[in-house]
């Protein structure tokens, strides 16, 4: 074990894993992370909280994993690399690890120009490929990147994002290869809505064999609304959206389409499933956690293993 | 070169509002090129200057120069006789040259006239884009002779993000992926290898976050 997270005992043990998101609130109040982990209790592995998601200003995901973590669901913490330089990433991940957080997801973070300070000054010192190479380093060498030396290496379970929708297509799993030579042990895929491109995608990450070397966990998003889809489909930077997903929710009557965009997203986790190297599902439910137990009831992955 | 773009006429009406006598200095270097500080940018400047004052009933005398370079003191001295007949200098050079001239004539109020914006090119008439960011460590012969650093909005060196769509920045439709044109040209020169290796962290000493850099050439100063 190189974290002893829930998440990677899960993993490990072969099993298909959960995970869900949930974004921290715009304001100081506990009671909205704690409301939202109810939820989702019992029903996932582990529950990513996102860290200033679109550049928007939020509490921070250190204290929402606290809050999680105080409410027994096992946090995973976002890291961006937009606003902070590598001493404050470094410090920030002895004191997550610190806290008794053990999962890590390694991001860029989207361009502040999308949230609420377009004028902040952004920070980018490293990138995220190089924050996963930079936790290894600490956990596994118990060295800073300085080549300093630490008392104390910060048990974490190392994640990426990876987008196999993003241009140009042709490096996709070539950057992927990147992130797992870095040092990633599991990996969280954008929102998946156009499955074929995704089955490609899978196909040429087995080709190099990376689904042996990382956890690959299929991001999914259920859709609210038409209106949803198609806001996300021009809104979202690196975001694939076919038309005939829309067709297929606008169909349905509105009062309807929730339903519709939750059986749709049972359905992608069946056919997720059934792809080789798919080793668990992301949900990210965005401001609709309450709806993560039902989802994954319906899709047949409860009850969640109790990790020994 | 050095770009710049011209200061609103309002923003430096205010600035020079408290002076009667003026220099409007120019510069043949970089600004005259991206045509906002030279000679001509410096007729055009001082004759609306002139004409806003007089119809505001305070006119305003300017003396009109353009030096060969504001950033080097052979040709900065060259103002040294008359500035003083002067209450302040307007300076259309880079901020480079206005600092400059602030530092070796002490005596007089410099002001900047222009924004100076980045080290770029002329992609067509009329049309300057960012190509260099000065960070002091070259790594274009990795990357297909297209930067990451100012090409790519977060600067990074294992691009490009999941953000990257149609050949597009996520910032803006109108903005290019460095790392897309960076694996267009790596593809196109049969470089490809060179995506898949991991960067070292970057040392950002040798850009601006070493503190205000200095260049000392031994062979030079005797």
């Amino acid at each position: 074990m190189k974290a002893g997270s829930n998440l990677e005992k899960v993993l490990a043990a072969g099993q298909f894993a959960v995970t869900a998101e949930c974004g921290p609130p715009r304001g100081a109040d506990a009671e909205e992370v704690r409301k939202k982990t109810k939820h989702l209790l019992g029903h996932v592995d582990a529950c990513n909280v996102t860290d200033n998601q679109t550049s928007v200003v939020r509490m921070s995901s250190m204290a929402g994993c606290l809050i999680l973590k105080e409410c027994g669901l096992e946090p995973l913490m976002q890291m961006v690399v937009r606003d902070r330089n590598r001493i404050a990433l470094q410090s920030d991940v002895l004191g997550a690890a610190a806290m008794g957080i053990r999962n890590l997801l390694c991001l860029s973070g989207d361009h502040q120009t999308f949230g609420d300070d377009p004028q902040a000054k952004n920070v980018h010192d490293i990138d995220s490929i190089q924050l996963i190479q930079l936790v290894r380093t600490m956990r596994d060498e118990g060295r800073f990147p300085s080549g300093k030396e630490l008392k104390g290496a910060p048990r974490l379970f190392i994640g990426c994002a990876a987008n196999p929708f993003a241009d140009p297509y042709e490096i996709r799993v070539p950057r992927l290869a990147l992130k797992v030579a870095a040092g990633a042990d599991f990996v969280q895929t954008q929102c998946i809505f156009n499955m074929a491109k995704f089955a490609r995608y899978m196909e040429d990450v087995r080709k190099r064999g990376l689904h042996e070397k990382v956890h690959i966990l299929a991001g999914l998003t259920p859709l609210k609304s038409a209106g949803m889809a198609k806001f996300m489909k021009s809104n979202v930077a690196g975001m694939d959206i076919p038309d005939e997903v829309i067709k297929r929710i606008s169909a349905a009557d509105k009062k309807d389409q929730p339903e519709m965009g939750i059986a749709m997203c049972v359905e992608m986790i069946d056919q997720v499933r059934k792809i080789e190297g798919v080793r668990g599902v992301h949900i990210m439910a965005i401001e609709w956690e309450q709806k993560v137990p039902e989802i994954v009831a319906r899709a047949g992955l409860l009850p969640r293993p109790v990790a020994p | 070169m050095i770009i710049g773009n011209t200061k609103p006429l309002e923003q430096i009406l205010s600035m020079v509002e408290p002076f009667d006598r003026i220099v409007v200095a120019g510069c043949y270097g970089c600004v005259t090129v991206c045509r906002v500080g030279g000679d001509k940018e410096v007729q055009v400047l001082a004759s609306a200057l002139r004409l806003a004052r007089a119809a505001a009933g305070r006119p305003l005398d300017v003396r009109e120069v353009t030096l060969e370079r504001q950033c080097d003191p052979e040709y900065v001295e060259t103002m040294r006789p008359y500035v003083g007949d002067y209450q302040g200098v307007l300076s259309l050079a880079c901020g480079a040259g206005v600092q400059f001239l602030a530092e070796r004539l002490t005596a007089s109020p410099i002001l900047p006239a222009i924004d100076t914006t980045f080290i770029g090119v002329t992609e067509r008439q009329g049309e300057w884009a960012e190509r260099c960011q000065a960070c002091g460590d070259c790594v274009l012969h990795t990357t297909g002779g297209i930067c990451p650093v100012t090409r790519c909005s977060k600067s990074i060196f294992h691009g490009p993000c999941g953000g990257s769509m149609s050949g597009h920045c996520e910032i803006a439709k109108e903005v290019p992926c460095g790392w897309q044109l960076i694996i267009d040209r790596l593809r196109a020169l049969g470089r490809m290898d060179q995506y898949e290796k991991l960067r070292p962290l970057k040392n950002w000493r040798s850009s601006r976050d070493g503190g205000p850099r200095r260049i000392i050439r031994e062979d030079l100063t005797q």
